[in-house]
């Protein structure tokens, strides 16, 4: 039974070919979960250097949103001995930081993450200016004061906005205080409604419905992967659906004025260049995203029953009809 | 597959192996199919994490993790023997308790575990590679749980656990209480995966309120396929085996990692269906090999 098991396991490892090596940069990615706005960092992290001519070879893994398998990345990106690891959000940037610290080959390895909110908190840097080793990145911290702003240059009389996340991700979950803070500021009530996973967020958007005035998605990611059915209850309900990411109003968002997650990559890629050239990650500051674009769905707000000010529809990015 | 994926495989498999150990105790010896595992993973790992990062040493952290899960498994048992709610449903309803407490537990989503203490120091001290560090570690925690619960299966006790499992009119007969049994087996099962979930988030630098998602398909896919390859016959081989299953099933995901990409048709979301495949290939090994021996006995 031992041969059998041998044998097999040597037919399996005959199968994969060797990485092939030649003198070009070797950057192994580990993306935690396959979805449009993380997709798109990469792309934009990959267009970004091509541009450059830089001649990088990619060594893309994803952990399909299980952490015991970013874990096992790690190890498997340990094994490739990448001149560069870029960690697409944090579960993923907190397993290859792990993965760093104990291989002794890859100590002086420089570690980007890219679509993290709080590195700090999550441990990967000391302080977003120094950060102090071989780890730092670009946060996707949102500019909380502009987006609410924006829906209430949208609705000037909104009392009461519902605020929809996961309560099991990190990168919402520290949003809540800071849009609370910011809402004061301008007579905004915040209704909090939490989602666990994706298949509930039709039950919440409902319970949302009638106590809100307008409804505002951040970049949480179980919430964005089941957009259409919020979509799809504020329409019924005429009530205004906003988000913090551009791909959202193509789906069918009144408008966000955010992050362009392509753009988020390509910020990042020109990071990743600096330091292949030789700048000290661990005196490079994180960076956040600033630029934001403003985009409209002017057949979403006439489905959610508002008018949009002229003056927003001039500065608009973009507009879909 | 590189040195450090097979490494790593090795470590997960061995480190999950605790938790696998759990879903055999539940599934296989009691019988009696536990969901609750996909919440103590995480429950064990909230506890430890929060237990460490408020100074307690990481070892002694293991054991109120361990109680945690415990009294999670036990409220499982308690909502199928006392409410009469239907196994699967009793351990639904905890698991999903449970994600909302360990948020609790934790005040918030994810604890980074990022330079504070970890089981893994007093070896890292001594200067040995720190990716040697892990699976040692937990290899040595895995062959002393999987020989105390072999020990345990031996006792009076786990014997009348293995009897209410396989017939408990039979055992209800011999004046043994079955409700205790399993009250006691699903606790320590569940006991065993927040050990395992306690012992991730040391080791990947974080503890998170979704890492338990999936627990219950990696524990049922690794029992089965190690019982498959390694045989079942007797409570000795049969642990041994579920172990080895779960090293098998890291080794199948390791191997699909080191697919290279991008040369063959192959994509990074292809990860899954590939890890499947090597499963059903490592299924079929007992299979061919008893081919061959009937073809070559005439």
């Amino acid at each position: 039974m031992k041969k059998g098991m041998l044998m097999i396991m040597i037919f399996l490892v005959a199968l994969v070919p060797a990485a092939v090596g030649a003198k070009t940069v070797t950057i192994s990615v580990s993306q935690f979960v396959e979805h449009p706005a993380l997709d798109a960092v990469l792309k934009g992290f990959q267009d970004y250097l091509g541009g450059q001519k830089m001649d990088v070879t990619y060594n893309v893994h994803n952990a399909q949103a299980n952490m015991a398998t970013a874990n096992q990345i790690g190890h498997q990106i340990m094994g490739e001995k990448p001149d560069m690891i870029l960690a697409i959000a944090t579960p993923t940037a907190q397993a290859c930081a792990q993965a760093l610290k104990k291989s002794p080959h890859m100590q002086k390895t420089p570690l980007l993450f890219t679509a993290v909110t709080d590195p700090v908190s999550a441990g990967l840097v000391k302080n977003l200016q120094q950060p102090g080793a071989n780890i730092t990145g670009v946060s996707d911290m949102l500019p909380v004061g502009r987006h609410l702003a924006m829906v209430k240059e949208f609705l000037p009389g909104m009392k009461r906005m519902g605020f929809l996340y996961n309560a099991g991700e990190v990168n919402s979950k520290i949003l809540v205080p800071l849009f609370r803070s910011e809402a004061r500021k301008v007579n905004v009530e915040i209704v909090e409604a939490t989602v666990s996973k994706s298949s509930d967020v039709f039950q919440a958007v409902k319970s949302l419905v009638g106590k809100v005035d307008a409804v505002f998605i951040p970049t949480d990611n179980t919430v964005v992967s089941a957009l259409e059915s919020a979509i799809k209850v504020c329409e019924q309900s005429k009530l205004p659906l906003f988000n913090a990411d551009v791909d959202s109003v193509k789906r069918g968002s009144i408008a966000a004025m955010g992050f362009d997650y392509y753009q988020h990559g390509f910020q990042t890629g020109a990071m990743a260049q600096r330091i292949l050239q030789g700048a000290d990650p661990a005196v490079t500051p994180v960076e956040t995203q600033e630029m934001l674009q403003l985009h409209i769905n002017k057949r979403a707000a006439q489905k959610m029953g508002i008018t949009i000010p002229e003056a927003l529809l001039k500065r608009a990015d973009k507009i879909y009809n | 597959m590189t040195w450090y994926a097979f490494i790593g495989a090795l470590e997960q498999g061995l480190v999950y192996g605790i938790m696998v150990l759990g879903v055999y105790l539940t599934f296989r010896v009691l019988d009696f199919p536990d969901l609750t595992v996909d919440g103590s993973l995480p429950l064990g790992a909230a506890v430890s994490a929060v237990a460490i990062t408020h100074g307690m040493n990481p070892f002694v952290s293991l054991l109120l993790a361990a109680a945690a899960g415990f009294v999670a498994g036990s409220i499982t048992a308690l909502l199928n023997t006392k409410l009469k709610i239907l196994h699967l449903l009793a351990s639904i309803l905890t698991m999903i308790a449970l994600y909302s407490i360990n948020i609790r537990i934790m005040d918030g989503p994810n604890i980074s575990l990022l330079g504070v203490p970890s089981v893994l120091d007093p070896l890292m001290a001594l200067g040995v590679a720190g990716y040697l560090v892990a699976p040692a570690i937990y290899g040595l925690f895995a062959l002393c749980i999987t020989a105390g619960i072999i020990w345990f299966l031996h006792t009076e006790l786990g014997q009348a656990m293995l009897a209410t499992g396989d017939n408990p009119q039979m055992i209800t007969s011999l004046g043994v209480n079955t409700h205790h049994i399993i009250i006691m087996g699903v606790g320590l099962s569940n006991a065993l995966v927040a050990v395992s979930g306690a012992l991730v988030a040391q080791n990947q630098g974080a503890s998170d309120v979704n890492m338990g998602i999936g627990t219950i398909v990696a524990g049922l896919a690794s029992v089965i396929l190690g019982e498959t390859v390694f045989g079942k016959s007797g409570v000795v081989r049969a642990c041994v085996a579920v172990l080895l299953g779960s090293v098998l099933y890291r080794l199948a995901i390791a191997l699909a990692l080191g697919v290279k990409m991008g040369t063959f048709a192959f994509t990074p979301s292809d990860l899954n269906l590939i890890t499947a495949l090597l499963v059903v290939v490592a299924l079929m090994a007992p299979k061919i090999k008893s081919k061959f021996s009937g073809n070559s006995a005439p």
